[in-house]
């Protein structure tokens, strides 16, 4: 047979089609486990590392064991949810953002005049961590996710026990420009987050990115970040989604609870 | 016979490298040298790609019609690829995201698509398998090259171990910022270029 023949040209094409498409999937399903493995230790690296709790020698799950309590908390209320509350889909074992969104029952949909930070639909519980020091918190570790330039990002914003102060900030999923967006991961960057004050005395939202450098000398500098050259886009979309998290549909209500129990205690 | 095996395999080094010769695959060369690791991983990465795309292409080259020959070999280079970044974020989470689309993006490397065209299209598999594995040595020697020197003079460090300590840190060197950024791999690249073509001057291309 002619190799131009048309049943020769599409019968290499089929067959070249079959077994490449069968390869492929092969090693997608093989290594999914050990992917999926790899993703979560990533995102127990990222809880430490906003909590400042990582160091690279120390095995990362026996510190998180050690070191890390979660609670799944109701975004609307506030209110963890005790034991008996979790069910076969909603525990902090099973707990996938995506997921959890995703779901009719146990996610939410955001109005477009709520939906600051681009998600379109949220979780109507989310799992918060805490870095207790014997027997204190020390530190609450919030998870976030914004709209970017391009992706969401997905990440960890950690607070000292006042409430106020920024403690650290990480992403450990994007698909922001290397280089430019992707800079959000630069460690110098984040290492400016820490200290800074996101709430005033009246617990008013006062964090915000600057485009460009912060002048040390204003009165403001404490609750201002460098924005990232290159990365406009993107810095306002982290500037947003600490907006949408630090608000009323977000961490408002959970935050709300704890100042109120740490003025009455 | 061995010879000719050994001339496919260390040829494309320097006396016809993909990317000091035939300034081809230079994109990816500017992206993943800012640190040697990442510029390792991505080097192993597009020599079994090309091996085994050469290797694949040149064990069907007398099926392929040619009305589709692009499309057949593209599909091989695309699922070779997606398996290795598959093989690279399951057993080295971290440089994946390092690397982020630059593994996907060794499909558009023309080093590939130029190999598989222009030699596993004409020559019986094991030569060509050579062939693949001695082009991603040539990419793999520019890599190294220049993830050596801008590591070395960007960060100070040498395989994310300090090498010169920082001023910044206590120590001498005062970082060049420039070697972090892509173009310092174009300056890097031409001296390279200009290195081999004062070394063996038969390269330089005639007016």
């Amino acid at each position: 047979m002619q190799s131009d023949s048309i049943q020769k040209t599409v019968g290499v094409a089929l067959a070249v089609c079959l077994v490449c498409s069968v390869l492929v999937s092969v090693s997608a399903v093989y290594l999914q486990s050990i992917q999926e493995e790899n993703k979560r230790l990533d995102k127990i690296k990222n809880i430490l590392m906003a909590g400042g709790l990582y160091d690279k020698k120390a095995d990362i799950q026996s510190v998180f064991k050690e070191k890390i309590t979660s609670a799944l908390i109701d975004l609307s209320t506030g209110d963890e949810l005790s034991e008996e509350q979790f069910t076969a889909k909603l525990s902090p074992e099973t707990f996938d953002i995506k997921e959890m969104a995703a779901d009719k029952v146990l996610g939410q949909a955001l109005g477009a005049e709520d939906d600051i930070a681009g998600i379109n639909r949220i979780p109507k519980n989310m799992l918060v961590y805490s870095v207790v020091e014997n027997g204190v918190i020390d530190k609450i570790i919030l998870p976030m996710h914004g709209k970017g330039l391009w992706s969401t990002m997905y990440g960890f914003v950690a607070m000292s026990n006042d409430l106020k102060t920024i403690k650290g900030l990480t992403f450990y999923e994007h698909g922001e420009t290397p280089g430019l967006g992707g800079e959000i991961e630069n460690p110098s960057w984040r290492a400016s987050w820490t200290g800074k004050l996101a709430f005033d005395d009246q617990a008013q939202l006062v964090l915000e990115i600057l485009k460009g450098k912060v002048n040390p000398a204003s009165a403001k500098a404490s609750s201002q970040i460098d924005g990232l050259a290159g990365a406009t886009l993107t810095t306002r979309g982290v500037e947003k989604m600490i907006k949408f998290w630090f608000g009323k549909n977000g961490y408002g209500p959970f935050l709300k609870k704890l100042r109120e129990a740490s003025s009455n205690g | 016979m061995a010879n000719k095996y050994k001339d496919v395999l260390l040829d494309p080094i320097f006396n016809n490298n993909p990317i000091g010769l035939q300034v081809l695959g230079i994109c990816s060369a500017l992206a993943v040298t800012t640190r040697l690791q990442t510029a390792v991983v991505m080097s192993l990465a597009v020599i079994v790609v090309t091996a085994f795309s050469n290797l694949s292409v040149s064990l069907i080259r007398n099926h392929i019609p040619n009305s589709i020959r692009i499309l057949v070999e593209m599909t091989i280079i695309a699922s070779l690829v997606i398996i290795a970044d598959q093989f690279i974020k399951a057993f080295a989470y971290d440089i994946s995201k390092q690397l982020s689309i630059f593994v996907g993006l060794i499909i558009t490397n023309c080093i590939i698509m130029g190999r598989a065209e222009a030699f596993a299209l004409k020559n019986p598999p094991l030569i060509s398998f050579m062939d693949g594995i001695g082009n991603g040595f040539g990419y793999t020697f520019v890599l190294l090259f220049v993830g050596f020197f801008r590591e070395l003079l960007g960060t100070g460090q040498l395989f994310n171990v300090t090498v010169l300590p920082l001023a910044s840190e206590g120590g001498w060197y005062s970082i060049n910022g420039l070697m972090v950024l892509s173009p310092s791999a174009f300056f890097l690249i031409g001296l390279l270029i200009w290195a081999i073509r004062a070394w063996k001057p038969d390269q330089v291309e005639e007016n």
